[in-house]
């Protein structure tokens, strides 16, 4: 994180990584469009990163709010029809999707 | 799984697997007992039709928020500090990406770098040795749905989707089969004296993924390892960890190199086999959840808790054994269940401290008719207080331990309590030595070829002897007494 290494770009597999990961399908024109860009945020977080943090404790939430319980209480389903009724497709009361294995 | 025996000795020895060291971690996924889901008031009662228990929350619908369910905190403290974890008293919740279709958030909520409990550690006996294996973590996450696979297409129902899971990871300090079946147990018998989760791998809500590497004895360093799921009872696990130990050795004696994968167990073909073999690793990009904000527990919500905590089974085996001196044995069996044990110490107080007779009816007789008629001790028709109240009638001579035989299964058929079923029955014990000497002249006269025989040195007669009085009083003669008796009578005095 010392390292300055503002390449302009990043590496090509990298962004082929980043969209597998994210299921999203690039061409190759895209990747490399990208690289440039992804490569200006990674840089943007390495100015960030330079910051001296020692004794500071890492931040999860920018508030101060603590976590309000819920009580364990089960509510049934009213309807489960407009749940269904957004899906592509379904079989009786279930959820039908393209194959997986 | 109560009917599952304890172990007690290790049916896989060290010794087959050359100058090789099996290293095993076990990773226990664990539902939590909660009425409504971890993150939404969705019911967890996944048998329920289908899709009939989702929410907004829980199918991921746009703009739907999680808020945390408290019981499902308390319980997962609760198993952390029967683990003997330090539990964290700010823990985050953090996402976990990986793309499934009974995953519809695209992520599962889990906790990552800042767990609720960590560094427990956990004994058991194996061998009649006490072992100690440590506890990483054991952190909080909701549950998937479900998927079944057509071909074609796959089908998802999302009852179980945002169930409320406990993740209890071990360290890798596992050394062999028996000792990975025997951690899971320990854990799961916990588990189920806490009252957390209700323990049953065959519905899933207590699964077992075993971590396997083998190494050279004497390296300090971990080689590859693999991961066996869908195990999915005790026997398995022993079974499937032996198969994956011997698989890797078998490996590396023929130059062959271990991938880093999931293995799946067939216990139809006892073996393990690949799952996936994704060419790319999991890489799940975990981040603090933006949405829920950090858990926050206080010594008094914590304190709270622990009070109640109740004896944990080893120590209650421990104290078994120690108090009502019986043997390990039969204090590991009669400390399996909560409920078992409870039952047991009932027996001990109504018999009037007799510890032993209790075991052994509670341990043979009652586990037998219990096992048999597929009951637990909380459905048992013979209740804690009438089975030690038979006991104190045979401590008292009231009944004999035959008879008390005949009383027990009258009680088991009747409900009924021991000194109703001995009155109706006419079963008091004949103490009345002038009945008895009536009874034994009788045989003694009826018999004059055994007489004579016994008298001239065949002293295995005897038997014959006594088992013909008994006849001749119903069972119901003193088995003392007639022994006496006959004894003297037969020396012909």
């Amino acid at each position: 994180m010392t390292k300055d290494n503002s390449n302009k770009s990043l590496d090509l597999a990298a962004v082929r990584k980043v969209a597998e990961l994210s299921r999203l399908e690039l061409t190759e024109t895209e990747m490399k469009a990208y690289a440039g860009q992804l490569a200006a945020v990674l840089e943007n977080f390495e100015q960030l990163q330079a910051v001296d943090t020692k004794g500071i404790e890492p931040l999860v939430t920018p508030t101060d709010l603590s976590v309000r319980l819920r009580e364990d209480e089960a509510v049934k389903t009213k309807d489960i029809e407009p749940f269904l009724s957004n899906a592509p497709a379904r079989s009786g009361n279930l959820f039908k999707v393209p194959p997986v294995v | 799984m109560s009917s599952e025996a304890v172990h007690t000795t290790g049916s896989t020895s060290m010794a087959h697997y050359g100058d090789y060291e099996p290293i095993i971690g076990i990773e226990i996924h664990a539902q939590l007992s909660t009425k409504s889901k971890m993150f939404c008031t969705a019911s967890t009662d996944f048998g329920a039709g289908d899709n009939e228990n989702i929410c907004e929350v829980d199918t991921a619908m746009p703009g739907a928020l999680p808020v945390v369910n408290k019981r499902a905190v308390e319980f997962s403290v609760k198993m952390g500090l029967a683990l003997g974890c330090e539990i964290r008293k700010r823990s985050v919740f953090s996402r976990k990406q990986y793309f499934y279709p009974d995953l519809p958030k695209g992520y599962q909520i889990s906790q990552f770098d800042l767990p609720l409990c960590e560094h427990g550690e956990v004994d058991f006996y194996l061998d009649g040795e006490k072992r100690k294996i440590s506890i990483t973590r054991a952190h909080m996450e909701e549950d998937a749905g479900k998927s079944t696979h057509h071909g074609e297409y796959s089908l998802i129902n999302l009852n179980r989707a945002g169930t409320p899971l406990l993740e209890i990871v071990s360290g890798p300090d596992i050394r062999g089969p028996a000792e990975a079946a025997e951690y899971a147990r320990t854990v799961h018998k916990i588990l189920r004296y806490l009252d957390v989760c209700d323990g049953n791998l065959e519905e899933g809500s207590f699964r077992c993924d075993c971590n396997v590497s083998v190494r050279k004895k004497g390296e300090t360093t971990l080689r590859t390892r693999v991961e066996i799921k869908n195990i999915n009872s005790f026997r398995f696990v022993e079974k499937a960890v032996e198969y994956e130990i011997l698989r890797q050795i078998d490996c590396y004696e023929t130059g062959e190199k271990i991938v880093q994968e999931t293995r799946l167990y067939d216990p139809d073909k006892n073996r393990t086999f690949a799952m996936r073999s994704k060419e790319e690793a999991h890489d799940y990009r975990y981040f603090p959840d933006p949405d829920l904000l950090p858990i926050e527990i206080d010594d008094s919500f914590i304190n709270a808790i622990r009070s109640t905590l109740p004896e944990l089974p080893l120590k209650r085996a421990e104290r078994f054994e120690q108090s009502y001196k019986i043997p390990t044995y039969d204090s590991l069996v009669l400390t399996q269940e909560k409920a078992l044990a409870d039952y047991y110490e009932d027996v001990v107080k109504a018999a009037g401290g007799n510890a032993k007779a209790a075991s052994n009816w509670v341990m043979t007789d009652l586990m037998r008719e219990l096992n048999e008629s597929k009951k637990t001790v909380e459905t048992s028709p013979i209740s804690s207080t009438n089975l030690g109240k038979m006991i104190a009638l045979i401590d008292k001579g009231t009944i004999s331990g035959k008879i008390a035989k005949t009383v027990f299964s009258e009680m088991w058929s009747s409900g009924k309590e021991p000194e109703t079923i001995v009155k109706e029955k006419g079963l008091v014990q004949i103490t009345d030595t002038s009945a008895i000497e009536k009874a034994i002249d009788d045989v003694i006269a009826a018999s004059p070829n055994e007489t004579a025989a016994y008298r001239a040195g065949k002293d295995k007669l005897f038997g014959f002897f006594v088992g013909q009085v008994m006849k001749a009083t119903k069972g119901q003669a003193s088995p003392d007494i007639v022994n006496q008796l006959l004894k003297k009578k037969l020396a012909g005095s």
